[in-house]
């Protein structure tokens, strides 16, 4: 325990003497982008663990949304799953990997149509982190649910728990995966809300895809853009009732 | 056969079990690494490279610290090597900077089932890099 704490220290040390070896220089720094963090929310310095003050969102609106399937695209390039990566070869559709895809929803008495992406709704309270017997499913502090592989056993009971079948299983070995989405065979996997993106600034791939419907933001931010939209137009949950409050919100569905 | 014949035997059938008994004995690793020095001195990283890596494991996922300084992604992008044709050493390969050693002491590492061998090969996206 001892030889653990020591090297604990250790990194600090090296972390203080990164952000100028003085007690002084390290509040300075933590002041000047604390300043810049409420102007943008995004400007987090690389060694600053995340907060509880952001509730990272995605509003989509499904009335732009037509079928396209760009997000799913921008989502399986970015992250390296599904079409161009070495992803299962065996296994079939049903089982392979889905971190995003596409739900046409339909009011059977009137016709009412509508499509609309479906990924991890990163609920305030997820049932996935409930579930797991291993603590492998986690939310951040800045809302971001997420699994931490290096725990995870692949028992799948997470994804017997999640109401919007919002992740998926690697059942076979994979190779070439991006250095900053590392996912490999027996665990479970699922939307990050691209958290490599989000910590260096920018929005997740699926809404650089498609800005026509889809904003990103802090949702605890009143002034983000994703607030001041929701403040003026409104939005649904999708199953609302299980009061699991996702970060994902959703306009246009009024069947 | 007198004692001394005897004795005589006795030291070549010795000195030839010596010999056999060396040249069984597993060869010390030939660690190639790319360019690039390690982060801290050599008999730190020996001895606690798994913590520094460990440590920033966690930071990383649970918090969001992004250095790149112990991180898993920056030994690989300066350590990686390539072979003669010009393309990088995988992981599963006993060249690979990290399996020469870890053959070598019968320590299984899983780390590239899930992450990149080499650096930045398939990526879509370049991220910020601190020191």
């Amino acid at each position: 325990m001892s030889n653990k704490a020591s090297n604990k220290e250790l990194v600090n040390q090296k972390r203080r003497a990164i952000l100028g070896g003085t007690a002084a220089a390290i509040t300075g720094a933590a002041i000047a982008p604390g300043v810049f963090l409420t102007e943008t929310a995004q400007a987090r310095p690389l060694d600053e663990p995340v907060n509880g003050k952001i509730r990272w969102g995605i509003l989509v609106n499904t009335n732009n949304c037509n079928d396209c399937n760009d997000c799913v695209i921008a989502c399986q390039e970015e992250n390296g799953w599904g079409i161009g990566s070495t992803d299962e070869q065996k296994s079939r559709p049903d089982q392979k990997a889905q971190w995003i895809r596409t739900v046409k929803v339909t009011n059977k008495k009137t016709g009412y149509t509508k499509t609309l992406p479906m990924f991890c709704q990163h609920c305030e309270n997820p049932p996935c982190v409930d579930v797991c017997p291993t603590g492998a499913s986690f939310k951040r502090a800045d809302g971001i649910v997420l699994v931490d592989k290096h725990i995870c056993i692949g028992c799948r009971y997470c994804m017997m728990a999640c109401p919007y079948k919002a992740r998926s299983f690697i059942h076979e070995k994979l190779t070439d995966q991006r250095s900053y989405a590392p996912r490999g065979i027996g665990t479970v996997e699922g939307c990050t809300l691209c958290i490599q993106r989000v910590d260096n600034g920018e929005d997740p791939a699926c809404v650089v895809a498609c800005s026509n419907s889809l904003i990103f933001g802090d949702l605890n931010d009143p002034d983000s853009e994703i607030s001041k939209e929701l403040a003026r137009n409104g939005g649904t949950q999708i199953r609302a009732d299980l009061r699991l409050n996702p970060g994902i919100i959703y306009q246009g569905l009024n069947f | 056969m007198n004692i001394l014949h005897l004795l005589k035997a006795f030291l070549i059938t010795g000195v030839m079990l010596m010999a056999t008994a060396v040249s069984a004995e597993v060869p010390l690793p030939e660690i190639q690494t790319g360019e690039g020095n390690c982060v801290e001195p050599t008999d730190i990283m020996r001895k606690d490279h798994m913590n520094f890596i460990y440590h920033q494991r966690d930071e990383t996922m649970y918090q969001g610290i992004r250095t790149s300084k112990y991180s898993l992604k920056q030994c690989v992008s300066c350590h990686a090597i390539k072979d003669d044709q010009g393309e990088y050493v995988r992981a599963n390969d006993p060249k690979y900077f990290c399996t020469s050693c870890h053959e070598y002491v019968a320590v299984k590492i899983d780390c590239f089932e899930c992450h990149a061998d080499t650096p930045r090969s398939t990526d879509k996206h370049e991220l910020r890099v601190n020191e």
